[in-house]
Formats: structure tokens, C-alpha cells, sequence
């Protein structure tokens, strides 16, 4: 799969946790403009986990701070 | 000059904060004298304690003490070195001696707290490459080992079998998993699935830990905890445990029949590079684990206790942590910190003590009245407690 399909697939599962409506960009950060608290991470990232048939762990999460980083992660992990 | 404390001030103005409501600082109580497992004096006040891990009423119990006095006649106050050169005396290997006989486990390994047996045993186990596969509410210590560790971290939602499944069948093939579970969760008091949960985390191939250190001496046939209730304690590679609850000591364990177990003595840095437990203590210890192996009337009457006092306080209309009680612990959920702090306040007042519990050692941000019943707690002083719970929550305003 492509960037810009992973993208899009990626940002429809952002929907349901993006509780104010921030239009989302590659540098939108989780912590910061989404503001993802831990419990809201540990879904978001389950439902991507379960949307790609990927893992995700801690450590690599560590790494990922913004959407962008988050596509660029699963197009990866996607091999 | 940027100052290192400034990531503090948050935490520091939320204290402020509550402080300046005129309550008492629920994080600063000084026990002046303990009188029994279940009473105290505080503020010069005698007051129940509901809100300790003293789960089988060993502290006081007099074969413990004399044993612990005989060993600091016999040994001296403490060992000044590490359980791997000068700090392995004869009470050190009695209780690991101990604890294979409560367990029925081939080896057995003391730390000198809990904290530190979870932070040796999950470092060095689950090393670099490998994946340790844990639910999202486990205890501070077992993320601290994971932390100090190399190892991959995947967290999976709370008691959730089917999210634990799939992680653990994403792992890429040939990598060593470890999963790590708690009998009982000691903040809303819930045990783990752990029949189910064992038998799938065995069916992907991982190698199991189970932290039981609040259901040693109560829960299972022989107080062997969550695992053994379920029928499943064989299958568990790693139980962790500790002395500081139902043991009444201090000190941390863990016991398996991992045939090459013994080689961790080596290479646990937190077992290696510290001083082992004073000799008083691992004799209380030794003692108290004996004597914990037939304690089954005191079992039957902590588990009256812990019904007697979830139905009431469910009867009175308080939210509790789970619907039916489960364990020696029973939460009591409190709409936020202001009216937890208030209700935690009026309690003391009453001549009770509990455990207010914040974020981060809660899930999901909630503020709880941690309740933890004691074997030694008579039925009438139980009946006393569920009084003050009752003037208490309507003086607050929580039923």
C-alpha cells in the first residue's frame, strides 16, 4: 500500500479520537494539537494495530510524535 | 538557568490547590503508634486502619516477633553487603527454603523489596529482541523493569483476552515472549482471567509471569494466589511475590521451576548490586510463610469480611471497583479528587483510615478510597467502619 492510501486509512481511525476537530496535518503532534492522553493512545494505537495486522510496540512509539511520523511508521511496518 | 523542577509545577499547584481547601494533606499521615494489625494511633486519635496490606494480621503475630528477635540476638541488625558475596546468611536460605515449600516450586529467589524482584526478574529475563506482552494496569514496578530492560514492550487494555491474542500472534516468529499478568489488580481490587489468559499467552509460545502479591496466604487451596485458584499456577513460569503484605515484613521473591533458574543469582543486576535483607526480617518472614501454609480459618474469615463490607457499601449506594468482591481489596470510585480528598478527610475524623489513590498509580484518571481488610478485623469492627462510611458519605455529599 501506498503513502497517501495509508494516510487516508490512518486518518479515518483518527476521526473518532479527534474530539475537537483539529484538521490534521503531517505535523500534527498526538500529545500536543490531537491531545491524546495514555488511555486515548493505547486505543488509538490498537485500532491501528488491528486496521494493518501490525504491532506497534512502546519503544517504537516512543519515536512517533506526529501523524506524519505515524504514516511513515505503518508504511514501514507494512514492509 | 533552566530549572529541573519547573516539570513539576503542575503536580505542585494541583497540591497547592487542594491544600488551600483547609483539608488534611491525605499524603502525609504519621501513624504515632500501632497498637495491632487493625489499629493505630493517629493525630493522637486511635484509628481503625482499612487501608494497609497487613491481609493476614502477621505483624503482630507473637511466633514472628520472637522469631525476628532471636535472629537480630543471634545475627545482628543487618548483613552490609550483597545476597552474592557476605549477604547470604542461614535465615536467607531458610525462607527461600520457605517459599519453595509454600509454593511447591523448585526454586525461590528473595529480593529485598517486591518492587525489586519485578524490576530484576522482567530485566533480565526479557532482554534485547525479545517482546513483553503486559496488561495496560499493571503496577509501577513491572513497568519499571520493562523500562530497565531492552526488551520490545506491546501493552495490551486490561483483562482483555482477545487483545492480548492478537498481539502476541503479531510478534515476529522466533522472537521470546514473556507475558506478564497480576492475580489481583490492587486498585479497583479485580483478579485476572488467568485460565483463559495463560492458556492463550502458552498457546503463542510466551513464557508467563504472574505478580500475586496481593493474594499470597488467601487466595487458592493453599493461599498460593489467583493462579493456583484457577488451576493454572503449573503453567505459570515466574510468580512474583513479596513480604510486605500478607507476610507483614518487608521483602520481595520469585519462585518457578525454570530448570536454569539458579543462574539469575549471577546476572540480576537488582538482586546483585544491593544489601540483602536484615537477618530480623527474613527470620519474621520465614516464620510468617510457615505459618501462613494453615491459616485457613483466618482465610475463611478475611473473605467474610471482604462480602460483608462490599455488599454494605454497595448497599449504601457508594461505587465500587467491581460488582462482586473478588479480593481483600474493595474500592470505593469517588467523583473526583476534591470530594475523594473530603470523604477521605470525614473518614479519618470518624477514626478510620483508607487509601486515597491518584493518577498515576490509578487507571483511567479516577480518584479511589482504597479499602484493604485485614484477617484480623473482628466482624464487629467491621460493622464500625460500615457506620462511618455511612456518616462520612452523606456528610460529603457522595450517596
Amino acid at each position: 500500500m501506498d503513502r497517501a492510501a495509508t494516510a487516508d486509512r490512518i486518518a479515518a481511525l483518527i476521526a473518532p479520537f479527534n474530539k475537537n476537530g483539529v484538521a490534521i496535518e503531517d505535523s500534527s503532534s498526538f500529545a500536543g494539537d490531537l491531545e491524546f492522553d495514555s488511555l486515548t493512545v493505547m486505543d488509538f494505537v490498537a485500532a491501528i494495530e488491528d486496521e494493518f495486522d501490525i504491532i506497534i510496540s512502546m519503544n517504537q512509539q516512543a519515536e512517533i510524535e506526529t501523524y506524519g511520523q505515524l504514516v511513515d511508521a505503518v508504511v514501514k511496518l507494512q514492509g | 538557568m533552566a530549572d529541573l523542577f519547573s516539570k513539576f509545577d503542575g503536580l505542585i499547584a494541583q497540591r497547592e490547590g487542594l491544600l488551600a481547601t483547609g483539608v488534611t494533606d491525605p499524603f502525609s499521615l504519621v501513624m504515632e503508634r500501632v497498637l495491632s494489625p487493625t489499629v493505630a494511633v493517629c493525630n493522637g486519635h486511635e484509628t481503625i486502619l482499612l487501608g494497609t496490606y497487613n491481609y493476614m494480621g502477621m505483624t503482630f503475630d507473637p511466633d514472628v516477633i520472637e522469631a525476628g528477635k532471636q535472629a537480630l540476638e543471634d545475627f545482628g541488625s543487618g548483613t552490609t553487603g550483597s545476597r552474592v558475596l557476605n549477604g547470604t546468611y542461614a535465615g536467607h536460605r531458610a525462607v527461600e527454603t520457605a517459599l519453595k515449600d509454600f509454593y511447591a516450586m523448585d526454586h525461590a529467589m528473595v529480593f529485598s523489596t517486591g518492587y525489586q524482584a519485578n524490576l530484576g526478574i522482567i530485566s533480565t529475563v526479557a532482554g534485547k529482541g525479545d517482546y513483553i506482552v503486559l496488561d495496560i494496569d499493571s503496577h509501577a514496578s513491572i513497568w519499571d523493569g520493562c523500562k530497565l530492560g531492552d526488551a520490545e514492550v506491546v501493552p495490551f487494555k486490561h483483562n482483555d483476552i482477545s487483545a492480548m491474542d492478537k498481539r502476541l500472534g503479531r510478534i515476529p516468529e522466533g522472537a521470546g515472549k514473556l507475558v506478564i499478568l497480576e492475580g489481583v489488580y490492587s486498585m479497583l481490587g479485580d483478579i485476572a482471567p488467568l485460565k483463559e489468559m495463560v492458556a492463550v499467552a502458552k498457546g503463542h509460545g510466551a513464557m508467563v509471569l504472574v505478580d500475586e502479591a496481593h493474594s499470597m496466604g488467601f487466595i487458592g487451596p493453599n493461599g498460593r494466589g489467583v493462579a493456583e485458584e484457577q488451576g493454572v499456577l503449573d503453567q505459570v513460569d515466574f510468580v512474583i511475590g513479596t513480604f510486605s503484605k500478607s507476610v507483614g515484613t518487608v521483602g520481595g521473591f520469585c519462585v518457578s521451576n525454570h530448570p536454569k533458574f539458579e543462574i539469575l543469582r549471577l546476572v540480576c543486576r537488582p538482586y546483585v548490586f544491593t544489601a540483602s535483607l536484615p537477618p530480623s526480617v527474613v527470620a519474621t518472614a520465614a516464620t510468617s510463610i510457615r505459618k501462613l501454609m494453615d491459616g485457613n480459618n483466618k482465610r475463611a474469615h478475611l473473605w467474610e469480611n471482604s462480602r460483608t463490607l462490599h455488599g454494605a457499601l454497595k448497599g449504601l449506594g457508594f461505587q465500587l471497583g467491581t460488582d462482586h468482591p473478588q479480593s481483600a481489596i474493595i474500592s470505593v470510585i469517588m467523583p473526583d479528587l476534591e470530594r475523594g480528598a473530603a470523604m477521605w478527610e470525614a473518614l479519618l475524623h470518624e477514626g478510620l483510615y483508607v487509601n486515597l489513590a491518584r493518577p498515576p498509580a490509578t487507571p483511567a484518571g479516577m480518584t479511589l478510597l482504597r479499602c484493604s481488610l485485614c484477617a484480623e478485623h473482628t466482624a464487629e469492627q467491621v460493622q464500625t467502619i460500615i457506620g462511618m462510611f455511612d456518616r462520612a458519605g452523606r456528610a460529603i455529599g457522595i450517596i
